[in-house]
């Protein structure tokens, strides 16, 4: 009766593995298909779409700007984020909880929403739309994933060592260079990759914050009014891998810290 | 005016982050709210304060129709990846035993998150489509003589992709709140003479609510802001809010009207985070 259920349960897990994976692999087989047409069954191999999007200098531009886009919001949001989450671990301020809400409102807030106040600010203060609207809205929600994961890693901290520190002479800054920077690396480097990906992601903020430039995943938004193109494919395909590559850096680079800060 | 070194960090640590805040998220909202109030003198709108366009919402009935389908369709949606998510999370906390298969089935879950949303829907439409992949291959094993439009463009097709775009986000939590039960309370359920079944009735569910909550809340608040599945698989009989909004700001129009939609989904989050808060504090409460 007990292996009765554990095997109808390994067997869901299985079956609910199948209905994540079929798509991404849909997604990936058909960039390689030999047709314009999404349909069973396969009718050959070829390179074509790959070298279609190397080809479309739109879609190439607007890659180019979201890489500005994610990296320029990613930036901020650390540096920002970082204040955020040592001002809520250690300094004792009146609404201190009305804060914390606030920053942390964007992660279940729909992007529409940041998307639409900051295209109503910025048309009540007379601000033309560009890149760095698009920037602004989405350092809004980055903050939120960055201070999440510093503030979590600062309450765990061990507050004696930057005391040691201070008591052997080291300036604040040099305690915060040397002894708690290096502590929340791992955070810094998590939230900074996941910043990242999710910037470099976004439609529904981009939408109303873009002016004349689009980034990736708007340019692909608007082509898809002209109907589906194996060319989205192999885009989403090379981004998948160019992230995964990313995640697999990281971890390597998280675990042999670890390991020297075990040593 | 004299500060100390360390007050004056004090006051950076902080102001920088507040400004910044009330610049990309205070402000803006405020402004929102404040347009919600205006008048629309097409095709732009004056500064007043009247609830012309609240008044709109109540009285027309397409977008109570509207209000109605999202919440509909955000909580089947979050019915249906709980559904999924919840025994996936169950088999990786509690039944696997090994570290490394743990993590990689985790990583499994996760990994999906890394397909951009956009073609996460974009693919369920090449695969519900008329010429579609679900198609052809029904038309090739016989099943169907022609291709069939009813797996595309409906309720349906926006359940089940938003569905897969959500298991994951609905895992994780459960996750992280199944892992933190100690191994040795199901023991001790169990030789209290516990039968499986009672065990999760009675141990592992109540102190997964938490996570369950998290989840339900989070896929609840983001899919009723969609508009991205919406325009890729859904079809005029699942117009979503988020939708209608997007349009009072493109070819609508009708700012106010817009604002005013934002306005009522904003508050709509607001209170079901707030909901989820004091649940959360309340099991916090109850376990401590």
């Amino acid at each position: 009766m007990r292996r009765l259920s554990d095997l109808s349960l390994g067997g869901f897990v299985a079956l609910a593995l199948f209905f994540l994976y079929a798509p991404v692999v849909v997604l990936i087989l058909f960039s390689f298909n030999d047709s314009r047409l999404m349909t069973l069954p396969l009718s050959g191999f070829t390179w074509d779409w790959y070298k279609a999007v190397f080809a479309n200098e739109a879609m190439m531009r607007a890659l180019r700007n979201s890489l500005f886009v994610a990296s320029v919001a990613t930036a901020i949001s650390l540096a920002i984020g970082t204040m955020a989450a040592f001002a809520l671990d250690r300094i004792r301020f009146p609404g201190k909880t009305m804060f914390r809400r606030i920053i942390l409102l964007p992660i279940s807030l729909p992007g529409i929403i940041i998307g639409i106040s900051i295209l109503n600010m910025s048309s009540a203060v007379g601000l033309h739309l560009s890149l760095t609207t698009v920037i602004l809205g989405h350092t809004a929600m980055l903050l939120a994933i960055v201070v999440t994961q510093v503030f979590a890693r600062l309450q765990r901290m061990d507050r004696n060592i930057e005391e040691a520190a201070a008591d052997l002479g080291a300036s604040p800054w040099q305690t915060f260079t040397r002894v708690t920077l290096p502590n929340i690396r791992s955070a810094l480097i998590g939230s900074g990759l996941l910043s990242f990906t999710v910037s470099f992601d976004d439609v529904p903020i981009t939408f109303f914050l873009t002016g004349r430039e689009n980034t990736l995943p708007m340019y692909i938004y608007s082509a898809m009014r002209r109907g589906p193109s194996p060319e989205f494919n192999a885009v989403s395909t090379m981004i998948f891998v160019g992230s995964l590559a990313l995640i697999i850096f990281s971890i390597i680079l998280l675990t042999r810290d670890k390991g020297e800060s075990n040593v | 005016m004299a500060y100390t070194p360390h007050q004056l960090r004090a006051v950076a640590v902080l102001g920088i982050p507040l400004t910044w805040v009330l610049i990309t998220l205070v402000v803006p909202v405020a402004v929102l709210l404040a347009h919600s109030f205006f008048v629309v003198e097409f095709p732009t709108f004056r500064p007043a304060l009247v609830f012309d366009s609240y008044n709109e919402i109540a009285t027309d009935p397409q977008y109570f129709q509207v209000i109605g389908r999202t919440l509909k369709i955000a909580l089947i949606t979050a019915a249906c990846s709980l559904l999924v998510a919840y025994p996936l999370a169950y088999f990786l906390a509690i039944k696997v035993k090994s570290h490394t298969l743990r993590t990689t089935l985790y990583f499994l879950i996760i990994l999906p998150l890394w397909v951009s949303y956009l073609l996460r829907a974009y693919v369920w439409k090449t695969i519900l489509g008329q010429e579609g992949i679900l198609n052809s291959f029904l038309m090739y094993t016989g099943l169907i003589s022609e291709p069939s439009p009813l797996f595309l463009y409906n309720q349906f097709s926006m359940v089940i992709t938003l569905t897969y775009i959500f298991i994951p986000f609905m895992a994780m939590p459960i996750f992280a709140a199944l892992e933190k039960i100690p191994p040795r309370l199901l023991e001790a359920s169990a030789d209290l003479g516990m039968t499986p079944l009672q065990t999760f009735r009675h141990v592992t569910l109540p102190l997964s609510m938490p996570g369950v909550v998290a989840g339900l809340t989070f896929t609840i608040c983001l899919t009723s802001g969609d508009f991205v599945a919406a325009f890729m698989v859904g079809g005029p009989s699942s117009t979503m809010v988020a939708s209608t909004i997007q349009s009072q700001f493109g070819a609508s129009l009708n700012w106010p009207l817009g604002a005013a939609l934002s306005v009522i989904m904003f508050l709509f989050v607001l209170a079901l985070i707030s909901v989820s808060d004091r649940f959360e504090t309340r099991a916090q409460g109850a376990t401590s």
